[in-house]
């Protein structure tokens, strides 16, 4: 321990607040979006989409469209070829089903996809579409779990084609379902038994930027699709599939995105807007409006979730089941590792118990598509798991804390979870090499003040204060599956480009991996030039998900980083006539022993042009083995108004586990953003549907997030650790911060007045409604 | 465009971060529009009905949702971007602090945010957080969580006033 302190405060760039590589042009509205350039001939391409939740269409009539002075192309099902995938970005081959085609003759959810045109402007696009004359056959719509579920339900899967549906008859998309030890055995064995369901409402990412694609044939004929994606290696493979050109014609540009959050792991733009680009040869622009992005793109999979906690008098758990039953909409995108994340991000948690039953199903609705969504299904876990364990130390008699600390993962320990249930297949054992859990938890009580507040109900006029907690862990990565690679080449200047496949979707992850190879290299941030996220021009980076970045894409580049610096050692050692191996760098220079220095910029100039000739360059690739967890404790303090039902977040307290810390402002930033986010799913986002499954709030004014006077007084204390598998001693940051606002605030609001709510959002009618004060 | 706009096209003048510039719109364009299509990109579309504030700029010194209003209306008015903030070699110094306090993530809805704070400085040299908070509370952020804009924006603030006091004593 004494020596990785001493390395870590040794650190000259990682640890540090450097200012994000990217900050200055974003600052003065340099256009680095998608969206921001502009091509002579673009084409301006839109969806027709289904007003109706399910139907088959019998025909489409596109010939006036098509007639209308201004249109190029049309698509439909009849002009487009049917191969079904997934639109989900995932690795290959995805765990999600291939149960999506480019257009249907079936439509299965209000905002699914019927049509494309692309025409000379927009007006002419809008125009085109009204024309397009679709005859639709009505069917049953399907609108909830229970309805999708019941017997004699229509299939909204019938057609033959599809593959990877766990049972298209029953609705299902995937299924999960694995056992450790006897949990019938376990909860008879118990002395105390808490079993609770918990639901989650629909529910969207909305990233400032909706989802917007420029294809275009560059000046050497090759096809570049420019968009706002999570994942453009993965768009490159799914879209060549789709359109029939091969990999190697395709050129996919990630620019600067708006914001992703998982929504943008989704290929939904880039295949329609580069077969029209493939159609007509001229550069095209697809973008989505918001409420194309709330109805049309993907939101997080709501969910059902029953846990069932056996425990010993002493708090001991000895049993834990947990069924969940989600909603993937009208496709199952990321269905079945959604699910899985619901167990396998909670459940290693508290590894005390030796029985658990994890299972549960993803059925289809004729409703919005699920897809990825920070936290992806470990959020939804928690909110059931956290709320449970409170009620069960109630039972107990027991404080929170007590029982979280007396069950929950240490260091050295493991969870037979991490081996049965991964990613869509089983998973990959692993011990916790780091873990500051204890610490978090015991931080974070003295900042919220807990000992003082718990159970105090102190009254303000109409307002009722109360303070709950709740912890959690997530991933770094996936382990055995994701990969990513990076190139250093270093300059005569004694600079250096680094390559990443990486995609920093506004996170920071290219200063992250900067910063990481300015360390390892011996030079200040500003000698590192990033490109990052081009097929063409980047090593293969699997994609910004999975809390992977730092960690899988930060290992590979300080991988390259230390064989860059060894090639520079040895020509450093022969012009020093020193042992390359005992010889370091420091503020750019190479020391040798006997004092004398050599420069890099002197390195580069003698390989580039004297002595030894080459290019020192290298690249390096991260598979990892493991996927260290993050751990977090979070605090809340609430005022709920027993009048109004309005409920207050009075302070926030936020205790991260995350391993060194790359960046400090970064890492606060995604806690900071991800709490907020969770505030308002806690809260109050919420998709709200018509009878017909049509969403009647799509707009940033009906469809409420968090705006800067809503905030409540946060703390975020990022605590000292050391991850020793991680780039640095670093563990992931990204998503962890959105899986507690849910649980710690129904723990403070039952606190405070001493109702249980377990259907979000925590509007002021379901508080009072569960006080008894409005009829349910 | 359709053709009837076409014949009703008008020529409005606009001076954009202090250049004098003529367009040629149709009555029914918006700001936003205009203002893209005359290549100033850092000005953002995010909702399109005035819920978001990406698209904030500066009429006359007062922030507005550029989606919202007219490009008509802003006949003959001065009209500020995000890329007219910062002098040549030196950021504004909300833009200093946005760096400086880490504020930036993706930043999509920088500009604007930017843009309202300046707008709010304007008038206000001295806000406490909660006029801050209040200035950009049309200002929607997915990311950061207002933390650390609304410190960037109160650092600012704070510099400006400083730069102002050691402008007087220089007087």
């Amino acid at each position: 321990m004494n020596v990785k302190t001493a390395k870590k405060s040794d650190f000259q760039v990682v640890g540090k607040n450097e200012i994000k590589i990217d900050g200055r042009s974003l600052v003065i509205g340099k256009p680095k979006f998608t969206a921001d350039i502009d091509l002579p001939e673009t084409l301006i391409a839109k969806v027709l989409y289904s007003p109706h939740p399910h139907a088959r269409i019998l025909d489409i009539d596109t010939s006036r469209a098509e007639a209308l002075a201004g249109v190029a192309c049309v698509l439909t099902y009849k002009n487009t070829e049917r191969i079904p995938y997934t639109t989900a970005g995932q690795g290959y081959p995805e765990p999600s089903p291939y149960d999506t085609v480019i257009f249907d003759n079936k439509v299965r959810f209000v905002g699914d996809r019927v049509a494309a045109v692309a025409a000379e402007t927009e007006e002419i696009v809008r125009k085109a579409l009204r024309l397009i004359k679709v005859q639709y056959q009505e069917l049953q719509p399907v609108l909830s779990i229970d309805a999708a579920a019941a017997s004699g339900a229509p299939i909204i899967h019938d057609e033959e084609d599809s593959a990877g549906i766990y049972d298209a008859e029953r609705n299902i998309a995937a299924n999960v379902d694995i056992d450790v030890g006897d949990t019938t055995r376990g909860f008879t064995q118990s002395d105390v038994v808490v079993e609770r369901v918990c639901e989650l409402q629909h529910v969207q990412h909305t990233p400032i930027e909706p989802h917007v694609c420029l294809s275009y044939f560059d000046t050497d004929d090759r096809l570049v699709i420019r968009t706002s994606t999570q994942v453009p290696f993965h768009v490159r493979r799914i879209v060549a599939r789709l359109i029939n050109v091969p990999i190697r014609d395709i050129r996919v540009i990630k620019p600067r995105i708006g914001g992703g959050f998982g929504v943008k792991q989704e290929i939904l733009l880039e295949d329609i807007c580069a077969l029209l680009t493939l159609r007509t040869g001229r550069p095209v622009l697809l973008e989505y409006n918001r409420r194309e992005e709330f109805v049309s793109s993907r939101i997080r999979h709501p969910m059902r979730v029953r846990v069932k906690l056996g425990a010993k008098k002493d708090g001991r758990l000895t049993t834990i089941e947990m069924e969940a039953t989600s909603n993937t909409g009208a496709y199952g995108s990321h269905s079945l590792t959604v699910l899985s994340n619901v167990g396998s991000k909670t459940l290693p948690l508290y590894n005390k118990a030796e029985n658990i039953h994890f299972y549960g199903n993803a059925l289809y609705t004729t409703m919005p598509v699920a897809g990825a969504y920070r936290g992806y299904g470990a959020t939804q876990g928690y909110f059931a798991l956290e709320t449970a364990i409170d009620e069960l130390a109630e039972q107990l008699g027991i404080d929170p804390l007590t029982i979280r600390s007396r069950n929950h993962i240490r260091v050295n320990e493991t969870s037979p979870i991490f081996e049965k249930l991964g990613e869509g297949r089983e998973g990959v054992a692993q011990r916790m090499k780091s873990c500051e859990l204890p610490r978090c938890i015991t931080i974070g009580a003295q900042q919220i003040g807990w000992k003082e507040k718990r159970g105090t109900k102190v009254r303000r006029g109409s307002k009722v204060h109360g303070v709950g907690m709740a912890i959690s862990m997530q991933g770094s990565g996936i382990p055995e599956i994701d990969m990513a690679a990076a190139t250093i080449k270093m300059n005569e200047d004694g600079s250096f480009n680094l390559l990443v496949g990486a995609t920093d979707l506004g996170t920071g992850s290219d200063t992250i991996l900067a910063q990481i190879a300015a360390e390892v290299l011996g030079v200040p941030l500003s000698k590192i030039i990033v490109y990052s996220s081009d097929t063409d021009f980047t090593p293969f980076d699997t994609g910004a998900y999975a809390s992977s970045t730092t960690y899988v894409s930060g290992k590979a580049t300080e991988k390259a980083a230390q064989d860059v610096r060894t090639q520079i050692l040895q020509v450093a050692g022969k012009m020093l006539e020193e042992d390359s191996t005992d010889l370091t760098i420091k503020g750019e220079q190479i020391i040798g022993h006997n004092g004398q220095t050599v420069s890099l910029a002197e390195i580069g100039h003698r390989v580039a042009y004297q002595v030894d000739q080459r290019q020192i360059i290298a690249s390096a690739s991260c598979v990892p083995a493991e996927s260290p967890a993050p751990f977090m404790a979070n605090f809340a303090e609430v005022a709920v108004d027993t009048e109004t039902g309005e409920v207050e977040i009075v302070k926030y307290v936020a205790v991260v586990d995350c391993g060194s810390v790359i960046n400090p402002h970064m890492a606060e930033g995604q806690v900071e953003g991800a709490i907020v986010n969770g505030i308002g799913y806690a809260l109050h986002e919420e998709m709200i549907f018509n009878s017909r499954g049509s969403m009647r709030n799509p707009s940033l004014f009906d469809y409420k997030i968090p705006g800067a006077a809503d905030i409540p007084p946060l703390e975020v204390i990022l605590v000292d650790s050391y991850e020793p598998t991680g780039p640095m001693g670093a563990k992931s940051v990204g998503e962890i911060g959105i899986n507690g606002p849910i649980p710690a605030i129904a723990n403070a609001i039952y606190d405070a007045v001493g109702v249980r709510l377990r259907v979000t959002p925590f509007t002021p009618q379901r508080v009072l409604a569960a006080m008894g004060k409005l009829p349910d | 465009m359709t053709e009837k706009e076409n014949t009703m096209m008008m020529r409005i003048e606009l001076i954009v971060n202090c250049i004098r510039k003529t367009f040629s719109i149709s009555p029914t364009e918006t700001l936003l529009s205009l203002l893209r299509r005359a290549g100033y990109k850092g000005v953002k579309q995010g909702c399109g009905s005035g819920d978001c504030g990406a698209c904030a700029v500066l009429v006359d010194s007062r922030a507005v949702n550029a989606c919202l209003t007219m490009a008509a209306k802003a006949d003959g008015r001065q009209v500020t971007t995000i890329e007219g903030l910062a002098e040549i070699n030196r950021l504004h110094p909300l833009q200093q602090a946005f760096l400086d306090e880490g504020a930036v993530q993706c930043g999509y809805c920088t500009p604007g945010m930017i843009i309202a704070a300046a707008g709010l400085l304007m008038r206000n040299s001295n806000p406490t957080e909660t006029e801050v908070k209040e200035a950009i509370a049309g200002n929607l952020c997915r990311c950061t969580g207002y933390i650390k804009p609304v410190n960037a924006i109160m650092r600012a603030a704070q510099s400006l006033r400083e730069k102002e006091e050691d402008e007087c004593k220089n007087r």
